[in-house]
C-alpha cells in the first residue's frame, strides 16, 4: 500500500529562521540531543558505504548509536565513491585568491543554475573546511607542495583554486579514510557490517521507517533488520542510461523501494553528463570511463575548423598533430572567453555535442573531440628548464621535461587512457566525449536530510539536496562527506530523541512478515519467469531510450515517446526476462534483474519529470527553451521550484508536488561564463 | 577474434571445483577482458546454462573487486593492469585462455571465480586507522606541514586497491604487501605516530590469525600488483614490527 502524505506538511523543508550565515549554527544549537546513555538504546541502519554511508555510519557509532551498515559489494571499501578522481572543494582560501564560504556558496548556487536551496548550500560551504581538517587528521595523504602545505587546483565553473586532491585518486583516498573510521567502529562492535547484502525493501511501522528487508547475496537468505531510523546512502542512478561512468553494480533500488513506500523523488530528470569521458568504441561496451575534469586545468579542447580535415582524420590520412593551429577551433575558448576550458560540465558537454552534431566529431562515429596537452607540455617544459637553469633547451628537452611535469600531476589518468585506447596521450591528443556521470536528482529531503517518510533519511548522491540542476566539479565528495560526518549525525538526533524509551524494534510483526513475503515472492517470480532474454538486453535497450530522448537534450515529443517505449519495455521485461540459477546461491544475474526492473520504472518517472519542466536549466536542456545563441533558457517565473513526485503505482502518473525555492541572498541571473 | 576459455567452475565454498571449456567467437580486440566474459555469459544464459560468476564493479581499475588469475598470472599478462583494464588486444586470436579464481586458504571461493576477501577487512579493522572521531574542530589541515616526499610516499602506499593479487601470486599466500601498504601510509604521516607500534603488532597478528602465509621476499607480489605497491613497504613494516617487539610498546 502506498500512503499519500499531506502535501503541505510533507514539503515543509524545515529551513531554520534567521540570517543565512547563522542558520546552521543556530539550528545545531537548538535541535534536541540524545544523551550518551540513551544513544546505546538506539539502533540505526545505514545502507551503502560510499563517502556518505561510511562517514555517517562511523560518526553515528562514535557518538554511541548502534549501527548496522549494509553494502552489496564484497567490502565497504569498494563503493563507487572510490572512483572519484579529481578532488574535493573547500573554502579554505589557502591560495589567497579571495575565496570564502560565501564565494563557495555563491558559485555552487550559480553552478546549479539557481535550482537548489540557499540554506542547504550555505551549510555545505560552511562545513567544507571541517572536512579537509577531518580527513588530514585521519591520515588522508592529500597532495602537498614543497613547503609541506596542502596543494590546490581549479575546477570548472569557478575562478579560484579551492580543490584539494590526491593525484587522480581523491575519491579513493577519501573513501579509504572513511572506511578506516568505519573499520575502527566495526572493531569495537559499534557497527555491525553486512557485506554482500542488498536492501530489498524499507519496512514501515505506524508510518515510520523501522527497518529493512535485506538479502544476503551469497546465501540468498532474506533477512529482517529492525532499527529506530534508516539512512539511505545508496548513491545515484546514472546506470539508468546503461552506459555511464558508474560502477556496474550502482543502482537505484534502495531509493526506489523507499519511493514506493512513500518517499518523494525529487528532480529525477536532473542528470549530469560529464564532458570528458573516453568515447564509446562498440556495441559490446559495458561502461564508460571518465577522464577527470582536472584535465581541463591544463588541457585544451578543440575540433578542426574545416570539414576536409575532419574527413581526413576519419579516414586516417591525417593525424591530429599535423593540423596547424589556425585550422583548429578551440570552441570553448572561442565561445566562453572568461572561463575558457573551465566552463561548468553542462556547458562543456552541450558545446561538444553542438560541434559533433554540426559534423566536426573526430572519430569514426563522429562523436569525439580532442583534449590536447601539447601546449601544457610545452609550457611546463619551458618553466622546468628555467628552474633547472638550462640556458637554451632543445625542443626535445622541453618536451621531456614537460611530459615529466604532466606525468607528476595526471600520470594515472594518462596511463588509464592508454590502457583503454592503446593511444599515447603524451604524443597525441586524447579523444573524449560526454557521458552520463552523476545524478543531481534523488530522494526529496528536508533541511535535516529526512525524506517524506518519518525516520527515513537520505545522504550523498541518493538525495537531491545541494546541487540544483547541475553539480560543479569536486562538489560531490564535499557533499557526501558533509552529510555523513557533519550534518546527519546532528540532525538525526532531533528525531531519535523521541525514541529513547521505545526499546528494540521487534521484527516478528506483520509489517516485517508482509514485506519479507513480498520480497520472496518477487525473487521467485523473476526466477520462474521462463523467459528467453537476458537482463542486460533490457538494460541496454532502456539505456538507448534514455540517452536518445532524455539525455543531453530533450523535447516534449521525444519524452512522450520515451514514456510509451519504456512502458512497452517494462511489459516485455515482465513477460520475457530470463533469470538463470537459484535463489539460495550466489546469483549475480538475479541481483541484476531486480535492479534493472527498478531502473525501468525510474526511467519512466525521469521522462515525466523532464516533460513537466518546461524550461532549460543546468543538466536539463529542453530544445524548445533556448536563447537565440543556443544557451539554456530558464523560466524563473514558472519553474523556480523543486519537483517532488509521489508514487501511485504507474511512474508516469506520479503525483507532482512543488517546493518553491526562495532566493533571499542571491539574485537570480542568467548564468553566463562568456 | 576467437578463443577457447578454460574456466574454473565451483558451485559453492564446500563444493568441488573443476575446469570447464567454453569457446567464444566474434570477440573484438577493443573489448575489455570482462566484456569478453559478458559475451560468454550472454551466450550461456541464452543456451539455458549457468553463467560464470565473477566479481567486478567499477571497471576502471580502482575498486579492486575484479580478481581473475589469467594464464597463471594475477590480473593477466600486463603489468600494472587490473583484469577490468586488460583488453583482448593483449591476446592472440585462437589462443586458449585459462581463468581461475584467487587461490589462498584465507580467500575461500564463493562461486566460480568470486572469492571471499573479508580477511582483508579484518586486517584493517585490527588497526589500519588513526583513532580520531568526527568532530567539527580538529587541527587546521595546514597546522602540521608534511614534507612532500613523505606525503608522496604515504600516498603511493595508500593507492593499494585491496584486490588480493599479491596474495594470489605469492607462493606462501602472504598478505604482507597489503598489510604493509596501510602500515606504511600511516607510519609516514605525523597523524599515524601515536599508534604506530600497537598498529603494526595488531595488524600482523590479525594477518597470521587469518591464515595468510609468511613473506620469503620473492618479490612476486610487487611485480603482479596492479598499482605497483613497493616492496619497500614490507621492509618498513618489518622494521616497525621488530622495534615494537624489542621496545614492548
Amino acid at each position: 500500500m502506498t500512503e499519500m502524505p499531506d502535501h503541505s506538511v510533507a514539503l515543509d523543508a524545515k529551513i531554520p529562521e534567521g540570517p543565512l550565515a547563522d542558520k546552521w549554527t543556530h539550528h545545531k544549537n537548538n535541535i534536541r540531543l540524545v544523551n550518551p546513555a540513551n544513544k546505546r538504546l538506539i539502533d540505526v541502519i545505514v545502507v551503502g558505504t560510499g563517502l556518505a554511508g561510511s562517514s555517517a555510519a562511523a560518526s553515528l557509532a562514535e557518538m554511541g548509536y548502534n549501527v548496522k551498515a549494509f553494502c552489496f559489494q564484497d567490502s565497504p571499501r569498494r563503493a563507487h565513491s572510490i572512483a572519484a578522481q579529481g578532488g574535493i572543494n573547500a573554502a579554505k582560501n589557502y591560495q589567497n585568491d579571495g575565496d570564502s564560504v560565501y564565494r563557495l556558496f555563491y558559485d555552487t548556487i550559480k553552478g546549479g543554475d539557481y535550482r537548489s536551496r540557499e540554506a542547504n548550500v550555505h551549510r555545505l560551504a560552511e562545513v567544507s573546511t571541517n572536512i579537509i581538517d577531518q580527513c588530514v587528521a585521519q591520515g588522508v595523504p592529500f597532495a602537498r607542495d614543497y613547503g609541506g602545505m596542502l596543494d590546490n587546483r581549479s575546477f570548472g565553473g569557478v575562478q579560484v583554486s579551492r580543490t584539494f586532491y590526491a593525484k587522480g585518486q581523491t575519491g579513493q583516498q577519501l573513501l579509504l579514510g572513511a572506511y578506516s573510521a568505519l573499520s575502527r567502529q566495526i572493531s569495537k562492535g559499534k557497527v555491525t557490517m553486512y557485506n554482500r547484502h542488498e536492501l530489498m525493501d524499507v519496512v514501515k511501522v505506524d508510518g515510520k521507517a523501522r527497518g529493512i528487508i535485506a538479502r544476503n547475496l551469497v546465501t540468498g537468505e532474506v533477512e529482517r533488520h529492525g532499527a529506530h531510523a534508516v539512512v539511505l546512502c545508496s548513491g545515484g542512478y546514472g546506470n539508468v542510461f546503461f552506459l555511464s561512468t558508474n560502477a556496474m553494480g550502482s543502482n537505484v533500488s534502495a531509493a526506489w523501494k523507499a519511493h514506493r513506500k512513500g518517499a518523494y523523488m525529487a528532480n529525477p530528470s536532473y542528470t549530469q553528463i560529464h564532458p570528458t569521458c573516453i568515447p564509446v568504441s562498440g556495441e559490446y561496451q559495458s561502461k564508460l570511463t571518465l577522464m577527470s575534469e582536472s584535465l581541463r586545468n591544463d588541457g585544451r579542447i578543440w575540433v578542426p575548423k574545416h570539414e576536409s580535415d575532419v574527413e581526413a582524420l576519419r579516414n586516417g590520412t591525417l593525424k591530429p598533430t599535423d593540423i596547424a593551429e589556425d585550422r583548429r577551433d578551440y570552441y570553448l575558448e572561442r565561445r566562453y572567453p572568461a572561463f575558457g576550458n573551465l566552463v561548468p560540465r553542462d556547458v562543456a558537454s552541450r558545446a561538444a555535442k553542438e560541434r559533433c552534431d554540426a559534423g566536426f566529431g573526430v572519430n569514426q562515429a563522429g562523436e569525439a573531440v580532442y583534449l590536447d596537452y601539447a601546449s601544457a607540455i610545452d609550457r611546463y617544459g619551458r618553466m622546468e628548464a628555467k628552474v633547472q637553469g638550462i640556458p637554451a633547451p632543445s625542443v626535445e628537452k622541453i618536451r621531456e621535461l614537460g611530459e615529466a611535469a604532466v606525468r607528476a600531476k595526471y600520470g594515472n589518468l594518462f596511463q588509464m587512457y592508454e590502457q583503454i585506447t592503446a593511444d599515447n596521450p603524451y604524443k597525441t591528443p586524447m579523444r573524449i566525449y560526454p557521458a552520463v556521470h552523476y545524478t543531481m536528482g534523488g530522494l526529496w529531503v528536508d533541511y535535516n536530510l529526512q525524506t517524506t517518510v518519518p525516520g527515513l533519511y537520505a545522504c550523498g548522491e541518493a538525495n537531491f539536496s545541494d546541487h540544483g540542476a547541475n553539480r560543479l566539479g569536486a562538489s560531490a565528495l564535499m557533499q557526501g562527506l558533509a552529510d555523513g560526518y557533519f550534518v546527519l549525525p546532528y540532525t538525526i538526533g532531533d528525531y531519535l530523541a523521541d525514541d529513547i524509551r521505545t526499546g528494540e524494534i521487534p521484527t516478528d510483526t506483520p509489517e516485517f512478515a508482509d514485506a519479507e513475503k513480498a520480497v520472496k515472492d518477487r525473487v521467485a517470480q523473476l526466477l520462474n519467469n521462463n523467459g528467453k532474454t537476458p537482463v542486460d538486453d533490457f538494460h541496454r535497450r532502456l539505456g538507448r531510450i534514455m540517452w536518445n530522448q532524455c539525455g543531453m537534450s530533450r523535447n516534449a515529443e521525444g519524452l512522450k515517446q520515451a514514456i510509451a517505449d519504456i512502458q512497452a519495455l517494462r511489459k516485455e521485461f515482465d513477460r520475457d526476462v530470463c533469470v538463470p540459477g537459484r535463489a539460495d546461491r550466489y546469483n549475480p544475474e538475479l541481483d541484476k534483474a531486480g535492479r534493472v526492473s527498478d531502473l525501468i520504472e525510474l526511467g519512466e518517472l525521469m521522462c515525466k519529470d523532464a516533460l513537466e519542466r518546461n524550461e532549460s536549466c543546468g543538466g536539463h536542456f529542453r530544445e524548445e527553451y533556448r536563447t537565440p545563441d543556443g544557451e539554456a533558457l530558464r523560466d524563473d517565473e514558472g519553474h523556480a521550484h523543486v519537483s517532488a513526485w509521489a508514487y501511485t503505482g504507474v511512474p508516469s502518473e506520479a503525483v507532482h508536488h512543488k517546493e518553491e525555492l526562495k532566493f533571499e541572498n542571491v539574485e537570480l541571473k542568467t548564468r553566463s561564463y562568456k | 577474434m576467437n578463443f577457447t576459455l578454460k574456466i574454473w567452475r565451483q558451485e559453492g565454498p564446500q563444493d568441488e571445483g573443476r575446469m570447464e571449456t567454453y569457446p567464444v567467437t566474434g570477440i573484438s580486440d577493443e573489448m575489455s577482458f570482462l566484456e569478453m566474459m559478458d559475451v560468454l555469459n550472454d551466450q550461456l544464459i541464452r543456451d539455458g546454462k549457468d553463467p560464470v560468476a565473477f566479481d567486478h564493479d567499477c571497471r576502471e581499475g580502482i575498486c579492486g573487486m575484479c580478481s581473475m588469475f589469467i594464464n597463471g598470472e594475477a590480473h593477466g599478462p600486463n603489468r600494472k593492469t587490473t583484469t577490468c583494464q586488460l583488453h583482448m588486444r593483449s591476446f592472440k586470436d585462437g589462443e586458449t585462455i585459462y581463468i581461475e579464481p584467487w587461490r589462498a586458504a584465507a580467500f575461500p571461493v564463493v562461486k566460480d571465480l568470486a572469492v571471499d576477501r573479508s580477511a582483508f577487512d579484518r586486517i584493517i579493522q585490527a588497526g589500519g586507522y588513526v583513532s580520531v572521531n568526527s568532530s567539527g574542530n580538529p587541527l587546521d589541515g595546514n597546522a602540521i606541514p608534511i614534507p612532500k616526499h613523505d606525503a608522496d610516499d604515504a600516498f603511493n602506499a595508500a593507492t593499494c586497491i585491496g584486490c588480493g593479487a599479491c596474495v594470489a601470486t605469492c607462493k606462501n599466500a602472504s598478505a604482507m604487501l597489503f598489510a604493509s601498504a596501510k602500515v606504511s601510509q600511516l607510519a609516514l604521516l605525523p597523524q599515524g605516530q601515536p599508534e604506530r607500534m600497537s598498529r603494526v603488532q595488531r595488524m600482523v597478528d590479525q594477518m597470521d590469525k587469518e591464515g595468510f602465509g609468511n613473506c620469503t621476499n620473492t618479490g612476486a607480489c610487487e611485480v603482479e600488483c596492479p598499482k605497483g605497491i613497493s616492496l619497500d613497504n614490507i621492509a618498513r613494516m618489518n622494521r616497525d614490527y621488530l622495534k615494537s617487539q624489542v621496545t614492548g610498546e
